[in-house]
């Protein structure tokens, strides 16, 4: 150790690998937080991410625009259960507008955005050479993706709130509030419903975190960011393809998008809550492995970009 | 390389080599870890959990037929899953239509009438939640992916609300008290008191030990047909140590294989279900059709005994297990005659076997468990019988 303290950190050697761990000073615990304060800065300023929160607060307007027009004659909305969950109660209460919009974009628009980001979070920065400076500040290999990783968890919850506020606002615009209905036919007052509306956006948040650790092995394995993006997103697509087919039912519950819609269950009255907890478990059992499957490749992987 | 890179330092990395060789073995060993700790708590924790039958006293299977009748659960919540494989073609949207375009005939199409929601329990799996107190508050709702279907009966009045499409079915009951039939059978108990309806001499009646259901310590009894030609292997109820309430219901076919029917609590509770559970107030926007007085009790009656027993107006030949059922169409053909009849009717005969004897010609059709014989003069025969059985009672009826 005695020629890395002698070799100024802020100086990479050309050619050398930094070693993880190698670093001059123990860091203290708080420059983690100044190292995820950048990175969150960093995802959030992207015009890229701006424009996927852009996408997804468009979808509740979108919806609420046409199920406005379409019930304006007195019509039902969701010709007796086509469509999204909830859409044809969205007439009777604007809050369904925000759980419309989020069964609407939690198959596709939500793990796209994330798969976006978490497929770009190392290997983003290795098809566009920052890698190697990021693992030359004492930073350490481990916690460089468990910063990356809590950013793009950070980012599941910002883009659910997005959409959740988006339809908030715009059902609150567009259509009447009050006291609601459960799918149970049971009445709950507005401010439970509120309550409801935030756990589901949590829930539906913590569905993503299965896809966020998945995307950032995948962007660990490779080091073009557009390539890790379209695998994390194609095998979103391909699994809830597989999650269709009949035959593959043994397999099914352990496909990470199988208790997705699961979410439903905290508008029934009782909640029913074997199904969420179900995602959850799964959710967290993604999370475990790839999380560290990405750690093992991650720290012990040659940087050569 | 940097001037001041020693050849030393160069040594070092080759001698780390193998080292770090090892290091990434041992990294990747975490994942195959935790999948591996994964699946064995998935394994194993079922298995545990289902361990040890509960020990209870002796009871006979008399005492246990009698705990079942004296039974009186007035208040109840659970959860119920109910299972069913007839071992039917699953004809999935063609099974649909048929059913919509039969609701429709009978008068209104709402989404929300009991009889359009029945026919969907007929064959997979469903989760149902059950709620009572007493004769005058039931409510029965059937958890499907982000809706519900919820039959809400209250005092005289009966609701049924789907929220998928926002349809609300009202009825009104001048004979409350009667209107717990309106109920469609769903529960354990249901099947039970149908199942015991049929024990007789020509059944064997065993307490087979006891188990586990939904947390509660159970009796099993064991219900088994003594006659041949039947294809009922036999009916298995779990029946509540404590409240003599039967708690699961199975039938297994002679045939072997998964359960023909299997209905179960997997959550139950004692306690009165709150007040609100009952409550229901159509929301604003939906839907409502009303549905007048004494046909809405016609129409229950007529779907629960359609669902249990077949038809109205059918005669029942020999006794037990191997009675079947038997009417006439009055349509000759042998196939159901409708506006469609001609592309379903050939569809149908191609499912079946065509079949001969003193009765004349016919075609049967075979479920895992029911056995229908539909004569080219318009008469069906059905019941739990074998293919032999049935023909030898259509030869017997004629």
């Amino acid at each position: 150790m005695s020629r890395a303290e002698t070799a100024p950190v802020s100086e990479p050697v050309p050619g050398a690998e930094p070693l993880p761990g190698s670093a001059v000073r123990r860091p203290s615990p708080l420059w983690t937080f100044g190292l995820l304060r950048s990175e969150l800065v960093t995802t959030v300023r992207r015009w890229r991410t701006l424009a996927l929160l852009g996408v997804l607060a468009a979808v509740p307007v979108l919806v609420g625009i046409a199920v406005k027009i379409e019930t304006r004659g007195g019509g039902d909305a969701g010709h007796g259960g086509q469509g999204p969950a909830f859409i044809s109660q969205i007439t009777n209460n604007g809050l369904f507008l925000v759980f419309t919009a989020l069964a609407a974009t939690l198959p596709f628009f939500l793990p796209m955005a994330v798969g976006v980001v978490a497929g770009d979070a190392i290997a983003g920065e290795a098809s566009s050479g920052t890698l190697r400076y990021l693992l030359v500040a004492p930073a350490g290999r481990t916690r460089l993706l468990l910063t990356k990783y809590t950013t793009v968890l950070a980012f599941c919850l910002l883009a659910t709130l997005v959409v959740t506020l988006s339809a908030l606002i715009v059902g609150a615009l567009l259509f009447p509030l009050g006291d609601l209905m459960t799918i149970s036919g049971t009445r709950i007052g507005f401010g439970e419903g509120l309550v409801r509306a935030l756990l589901i956006a949590l829930v539906v948040a913590a569905s993503l975190v299965g896809v966020a650790a998945l995307g950032l092995f995948v962007s660990t394995l490779t080091g073009s960011g557009i390539a890790a993006m379209a695998t994390t997103v194609g095998l979103v697509i391909t699994v809830q393809i597989l999650d269709q087919i009949p035959q593959l039912h043994a397999l099914q519950p352990y496909f990470f998008s199988h208790y997705w819609l699961s979410f439903a269950d905290l508008m029934r009255d009782p909640v029913y809550w074997d199904d969420l907890v179900k995602n959850l478990g799964l959710q967290a059992l993604y999370a475990a492995v790839f999380g560290s499957a990405a750690w093992a490749r991650f720290t012990t992987k040659d940087i050569s970009a | 390389m940097a001037p001041y890179e020693s050849d030393d330092a160069v040594g070092a990395v080759r001698d780390e080599n193998p080292h770090a060789g090892r290091r990434k073995a041992a990294r990747y060993a975490v994942p195959v870890a935790v999948v591996g700790v994964a699946a064995a708590t998935i394994g194993l924790v079922p298995a545990l959990a289902a361990s040890g039958d509960p020990d209870l006293p002796k009871i006979t299977a008399q005492q246990l037929i009698e705990k079942i009748a004296k039974s009186d659960v007035q208040q109840l919540s659970g959860t119920v899953k109910i299972n069913t494989d007839l071992g039917l073609p699953d004809l999935g949207g063609l099974g649909s239509s048929l059913a919509s375009g039969a609701a429709k005939g009978s008068g209104d199409g709402s989404s929300a009438d009991p009889k359009s929601q029945l026919t969907s329990l007929v064959s997979g799996t469903h989760t149902l939640r059950v709620a009572a107190d007493g004769p005058q508050k039931q409510k029965l709702s059937l958890l499907e992916s982000g809706s519900e279907y919820s039959l809400i009966h209250n005092g005289k009045d009966v609701w049924g609300y789907d929220s998928k499409s926002n349809e609300v079915y009202h009825a009104t009951s001048a004979d409350s008290g009667k209107d717990h039939r309106a109920e469609p059978p769903a529960t354990p108990k249901d099947f039970a008191d149908q199942a015991l309806k049929s024990v007789d001499d020509t059944t064997s009646v065993t307490v087979d030990g006891t188990e586990q259901v939904a947390g509660r310590d159970a009796y099993k009894l064991l219900i088994k047909p003594r006659q041949s030609g039947t294809t009922v292997g036999a009916i298995s109820i779990a029946v509540d140590a404590k409240t003599g309430m039967p708690l699961k219901f199975t039938l297994t076919p002679k045939s072997g294989g998964a359960a023909v029917l299997d209905v179960g609590f997997t959550q139950v509770s004692f306690a009165r279900p709150s007040g609100a559970t009952f409550a229901f107030t159509p929301p604003k926007g939906a839907k409502v059709t009303e549905d007048k007085q004494d046909s809405a009790a016609r129409k229950h009656t007529e779907s629960r005994e359609g669902f249990a027993q077949g038809m109205n107006g059918a005669k029942v030949l020999g006794k037990g297990w191997t009675s079947v059922a038997t009417f006439d169409t009055g349509a000759k053909g042998g196939l159901p005659t409708g506006s469609k009849s001609s592309d379903v009717g050939g569809f149908l005969g191609s499912l079946g076997d065509k079949v001969s004897g003193k009765f004349g010609k016919g075609t049967v059709f075979s479920t895992r468990l029911v056995n229908a014989l539909i004569t080219d003069d318009g008469k069906v025969y059905a019941g739990a019988v074998t293919k032999d059985a049935l023909v030898k009672a259509a030869d017997a009826g004629k």
